[in-house]
């Protein structure tokens, strides 16, 4: 890292057309040491933009700088090539090189910088060390599990100390448990890489947990910019509201229990011990004005302490005993006649609940 | 369905048990070895590896065009480049000669400038076979780029590899069986080309005269001769084919 880009980092505002009704209009600067997340579904163009900073294709609008150097303008037709940028990509489904090992792999950058072959080894030894890869250091990428893939992809992005880290659903290609785990330890990874980084995902729990900063991107145009609370909080457009407005939570499992502090809420699953990540939507949270019948075992009363309204839906948050986002509709607001400050009742079903394990010594354990 | 499959195998065989019953066995030496052969055969095998390295090292370009890039008239470039597989070869040796003969569209300004004169030249010969095998390579090579994620080539150019540095790191290892494929087919279409050679070549001994012309002169003469001529292009095109099995099976 040079001194310039340590204090420059990104800065993009561009557009690509990538047909006649799909245009990515994108601007977002990231600090060096700073991780901000485009969260968006597929097709929002989030591959695009990996592609356009990365220099795989050209803007055709605009321009991206990053640490004081110009990638790409399309005012001045200034096209830096992907060989030239210094830009690390963990690409999807990591994309090794199959008939390299894994020692290659991430050698392969440095041996493209016209390092030797020695010093190339040593340095993708170096990043093989650091990523706990040394005893895969023969394998071929065939003969690795997803998480090993994706450590290797992560050590070949960075042995090239790019300028710019960009993580493409860096999670997305693994099974359950393996992404609780890999989600930690990738924490610790970005923690220790200077530049800015850039973390595609679909996943809202994802760039929740890993990222500073979140660009909802919807059709190819950021929809909302903000903190993870406030994303989840005061989201801006429907889409953001279902898929990222989800309550995330984390506690202690035991026995089909989940302690929150001094709240225990039940969940479907009796086989999962120890910490947990808790995904309730706001949709699926019942809301009554007085006590309910029936036998729903997560049951409390609270006041509401605020209700925002967004389209046909209103989102009330409630603090007591459980910060929670509850989604209603805007009729049953004026049926229930609910006001800031009223007392409700929640209810949530068990199996309404989403629980994910979460590893908190994952680092130590991979 | 066996039967069928035998008498199809039974297509391929039954003529080389016809070739090998008119074998003379006892003068086999002499004959293999006479100056006619040895000069054939050298030249054989010199003008379909060159024909395959050109081939090479212009169909494999010529393949990356065609699998990466969109333009205009890719369907017309693509029947251009498959036509040598349907044309004649005599029609392909015509065409060749009319434009790169002594007085060819391009033969006559080529030879005023440079002197060089290519028909009946042992680079005519390399020249006629390129002609009619490089569409092999081409085409396969194309297939195979076609199956190879551009991710890959993607993701070396962002670890710092240039365009030349991702085809020979990245792209040609990773369509190392197809590529092979290629090379053998290529070689054998060039190694048993008789149409195209013969007519923008010639037909001179020691210059021009490749294996497959010399078994169809001696044809007329000394049918023993072109026996053991046809006898070791079948070894030398069997033992290549058989020594490279397991890659050609796999790539294909």
């Amino acid at each position: 890292m040079t001194s310039v880009s340590s204090q420059l980092g990104l800065e993009a505002s561009f557009t690509v057309r990538r047909s006649p009704e799909f245009t990515l209009d994108l601007s977002m600067a990231i600090p060096p040491g700073r991780t901000v997340a485009l969260l968006g579904p597929n097709g929002a163009g989030k591959s695009t933009a990996v592609a356009a900073l990365a220099g795989l294709i050209q803007v055709d609008s605009g321009r991206i700088e990053l640490g004081g150097r110009t990638l790409d303008d399309a005012g001045q037709a200034r096209f830096l090539p992907p060989e030239e940028r210094r830009v690390g990509v963990v690409f999807q489904d990591y994309v090794l090189f199959p008939h390299l090992s894994v020692a290659e792999n991430i050698a392969f950058g440095p041996r493209s910088h016209r390092m030797g072959r020695e010093p190339a080894m040593e340095r993708a030894a170096l990043w093989m060390k650091r990523l706990s890869l040394d005893d895969l250091a023969q394998r071929k990428p065939g003969e690795l599990s997803g998480g090993q893939a994706q450590r290797v992809a992560l050590a070949r992005a960075l042995a090239i100390e790019p300028d710019l880290l960009l993580l493409d659903e860096p999670l997305s290609a693994l099974d359950i448990v393996t992404r609780a785990l890999s989600r930690r330890a990738l924490t610790e990874h970005l923690a220790q890489f200077p530049g800015p980084r850039l973390l595609i995902t679909h996943d809202p729990s994802e760039a929740f947990l890993l990222a500073d900063d979140i660009h909802v991107i919807e059709g190819g145009r950021v929809t909302q910019v903000g903190n993870a609370d406030e994303i989840r909080l005061r989201p801006r457009t429907p889409y953001i509201a279902d898929l990222a407005g989800s309550n995330l939570l984390s506690g202690i499992a035991h026995d089909g229990l989940v302690q929150i502090g001094a709240t225990g809420l039940r969940i479907a699953d009796h086989t999962l011990e120890g910490p947990v990540l808790i995904t309730i939507h706001p949709r699926t949270i019942s809301l009554h004005r007085g006590r309910p019948e029936g036998s729903a075992r997560n049951l409390w009363e609270t006041s509401i302490a605020l209700i925002e309204l967004l389209g046909d839906r209103a989102r009330l948050q409630v603090s007591d005993p459980l910060a929670l986002t509850v989604e209603v509709t805007r009729e049953a607001i004026d049926d229930l006649e609910l006001d800031t400050g009223a007392r409700v009742w929640l209810s949530i079903k068990a199996t309404e609940i989403g629980v994910e394990a979460d590893y908190p010594g994952a680092y130590a354990i991979s | 369905m066996l039967a069928l499959a035998i008498i199809g195998l039974s297509v391929f065989v039954i003529p080389l048990l016809g070739l090998l019953s008119r074998v003379p066995w006892g003068d086999l030496g002499e004959l293999v070895s006479s100056d006619l052969v040895i000069d054939a055969l050298r030249l054989s095998l010199l003008s379909s590896l060159a024909a395959t390295a050109i081939s090479t090292l212009l169909g494999v370009p010529l393949a990356w065009v065609m699998a990466r890039t969109e333009f205009r008239g890719r369907s017309i470039v693509r029947a251009l480049i498959m036509l040598p597989l349907v044309l004649p070869p005599v029609v392909g040796g015509a065409a060749l000669l009319f434009a790169l003969g002594r007085r060819g569209l391009l033969g006559e300004p080529l030879n005023q400038a440079t002197g060089l004169v290519l028909p009946y030249s042992a680079w005519g010969v390399v020249l006629a076979t390129t002609f009619v095998a490089m569409p092999f390579l081409v085409i396969t090579v194309e297939g195979a780029l076609r199956n190879l994620d551009p991710r890959f080539e993607g993701a070396a150019s962002t670890l710092g590899a240039g365009r030349w540095s991702v085809m020979r790191r990245v792209t040609l290892p990773m369509i190392g069986p197809s590529l092979l494929a290629g090379l053998v087919l290529t070689w054998a279409r060039a190694f048993g080309e008789f149409g195209a050679t013969i007519t923008f070549a010639g037909n001179l001994q020691g210059k021009t005269q490749t294996l497959p012309l010399a078994v169809f002169v001696a044809l007329e003469s000394n049918r023993d001769a072109a026996v053991a001529i046809s006898l070791v292009m079948v070894v030398i095109s069997l033992a290549v084919l058989i020594a490279l099995r397991d890659r050609w099976w796999r790539a294909w």
